[in-house]
């Protein structure tokens, strides 16, 4: 089975423009080493110094995959990304590890729920969120044959569904639905999912689209659907602020697009650490708190 | 180096400064910190560098990264003495229908990468080495910074990785003027002992004086064989060349009326005194 670290491995291998660096963070890329050689390049816990190195890299003419912990590679790395990959357009492609609720135990020095927010907020800069492993090898090639830089969620969470082609850009229609649409991206999609079947059985026709691309985003599914369905929910493992609730406002305000639209996220707080599955069910983001919520704004 | 070359050298520079300072009125330039790299950066891209205006996309080019940023007139000027660049050009100087502003950019040729928010470039210095070396380059890579830059944490990062990857092909050039924007390095932050915390990082240092052309000869001829990453601090002077804001904390960014700019260039062949009355410590 096509891993993310086999698929980054045949990439490189096949073309010598990449290059694999991590900020000491192995975790995705521990066999690298030996078959990539000196294309393999570990700057040790130096985020910023790796998204420099990077940008050089690139103005060679490589494309470097870099990998550092979600928070530190957005956050103390950004003036870095934002600055010499950033201004400089350079296919830089970031791979963040533990993004949104997958930093579970961590405690909020590595929450990234404002990765979203940021990373789009730097022109030229694409952002992606697959949803599960097979999402993720199924969008990588598209992303990383592109010559911006690019921002992806890493998850590598196994799927609950068998995914529609990538096409790049656009989001992955799973269902539509009358009563309401839920619009969601990365590992909220495997709650949302759950969330949907418990509402279907309760007579609800809910639509469900997993959102793959924040930029680009696929604002042609949006205006279409606005159409289709009576209110947009969006849920997501990031603050309610700049993530994808704020990116769909601005979709419909720009369009003069009027539907209710309501929002899942983190509002103005960061969650509670602890095991993934209690973390969902503390913060009511678990099949069932999803259930309710949705329930109560289909009825409002 | 004989002293023809030597002549040939301080009069090349004398040009570079002569394009400055009239950068430094409306709406004026950072003029001090220009004034003080100009030598250095005479000598490097004159006599050092594999670098000529056939060859500025060439991939076994030398690549000179410009980190300090602010000090870019001192590039504009020897871009135009060396013709890359229009010296007319340099009348478009903040000009929105030009590229030349206050910290560098690659629209202008010769310039290899922009600058401005400093700790950037020592960091994508590395990468450009590292590229190098993995493709067996025999070309060479310069990082100028400042003094005041060495702030920065992101460049004693950049330094450890440098060390860790043995760049013998990357060297560390540091304008040691100082002063940093407001103040002398010494009274805020202080820098010294400088060699000691170089070669601490693994690093060959040297110190010289980097408005002296034979010791930057000898300094840059020493950096070939080495096993790592190098450093060659230039002990420099703010404002060189125009003894009335030579060595003050409060020149940095100068903006002088037209009469002021025809006084500094008056003081700077000639060696008369400028009468300046423009405000001091404009702060950018």
């Amino acid at each position: 089975m096509m891993t993310y670290e086999k698929l980054l491995e045949k990439t490189a291998l096949e073309d010598d423009r990449f290059i694999v660096m991590t900020a000491e963070n192995r975790a995705l890329v521990r066999n690298l080493p030996t078959s990539l050689g000196n294309r393999f390049i570990d700057t040790g816990i130096t985020e910023q110094t790796m998204l420099g190195v990077a940008a050089g890299l690139a103005l060679r003419g490589r494309k470097p995959v870099v990998h550092a912990l979600s928070a530190f590679l957005t956050m103390r790395a950004f003036e870095f990304t934002r600055t010499s990959v950033g201004i400089a357009n350079l296919p830089v492609k970031l791979s963040s590890f533990i993004p949104g609720v997958l930093s579970d135990g961590n405690g909020p020095t590595h929450q990234a729920i404002e990765d979203i927010s940021i990373m789009r907020g730097i022109p030229g800069m694409e952002v992606f969120a697959p949803a599960d492993e097979e999402d993720l090898i199924e969008m990588l090639p598209q992303i990383w044959a592109t010559e911006n830089p690019s921002y992806v969620r890493i998850n590598t969470r196994p799927a609950l569904l068998k995914h529609k082609p990538y096409v790049f850009g656009k989001a992955e229609q799973i269902f539509e639905g009358k009563d309401c649409t839920i619009l969601t991206y990365g590992f909220m999609l495997e709650e949302s999912i759950k969330a949907h079947q418990l509402l279907s059985d309760l007579g609800f026709q809910v639509g469900l689209v997993n959102i793959r691309n924040l930029k680009p985003f696929d604002g042609d599914l949006i205006s279409k659907l606005a159409s289709q369905t009576s209110c947009f929910i969006t849920i997501e493992d990031h603050f309610l602020t700049g993530g994808l609730f704020s990116i769909l406002a601005e979709h419909l305000v720009k369009n003069q697009i009027l539907i209710p639209t309501h929002s899942i996220a983190f509002e103005d707080r960061w969650f509670k650490p602890g095991r993934l599955a209690e973390v969902l069910v503390h913060e009511g983001l678990d099949a069932k708190s999803l259930v309710e919520k949705i329930q109560n704004f289909i009825q409002k | 180096m004989n002293e023809e070359k030597i002549i040939k050298l301080q009069q090349f520079a004398k040009r570079v400064r002569n394009h400055i300072v009239p950068m430094a009125s409306d709406g004026g330039c950072f003029l001090g910190a220009s004034l003080s790299a100009v030598d250095l950066l005479t000598y490097l891209y004159v006599d050092h560098l594999n670098l000529h205006k056939g060859n500025l996309k060439d991939e076994n080019r030398d690549y000179l990264f410009l980190s300090k940023g602010h000090d870019v007139p001192a590039l504009y000027g020897i871009f135009a003495e060396l013709g890359w660049i229009e010296a007319d050009r340099l009348k478009n100087h903040l000009s929105t229908e030009d590229h030349i502003y206050w910290h560098p950019n690659r629209n202008i040729p010769g310039v290899e990468f922009h600058s401005g928010s400093l700790g950037q470039l020592p960091s994508v210095s590395i990468g450009v080495a590292m590229d190098i070396i993995i493709r067996g380059g025999e070309n060479r890579v310069y990082c100028v910074m400042g003094d005041g830059e060495l702030n920065e944490g992101s460049c004693w990062e950049a330094f450890l990785v440098a060390n860790a990857y043995k760049l013998d092909n990357l060297t560390f050039i540091i304008d040691r003027n100082n002063f940093q924007a407001n103040m002398a390095t010494e009274d805020l932050i202080p820098l010294e002992s400088l060699v000691e915390k170089f070669e601490s990082f693994g690093m060959m240092t040297q110190r010289i004086d980097g408005h002296d052309f034979n010791a930057l000869e000898k300094a840059f001829s020493n950096i070939k064989g080495q096993t790592g990453a190098q450093v060659i601090i230039c002990d420099t002077v703010r404002g060189k060349g125009l003894p009335s804001i030579e060595a003050r904390a409060d020149r940095w960014f100068c903006n002088f009326s037209q009469p002021e700019i025809q006084e500094l260039l008056v003081e700077l062949n000639e060696g008369f005194g400028a009468n300046l009355v423009a405000e001091t410590l404009v702060v950018r």
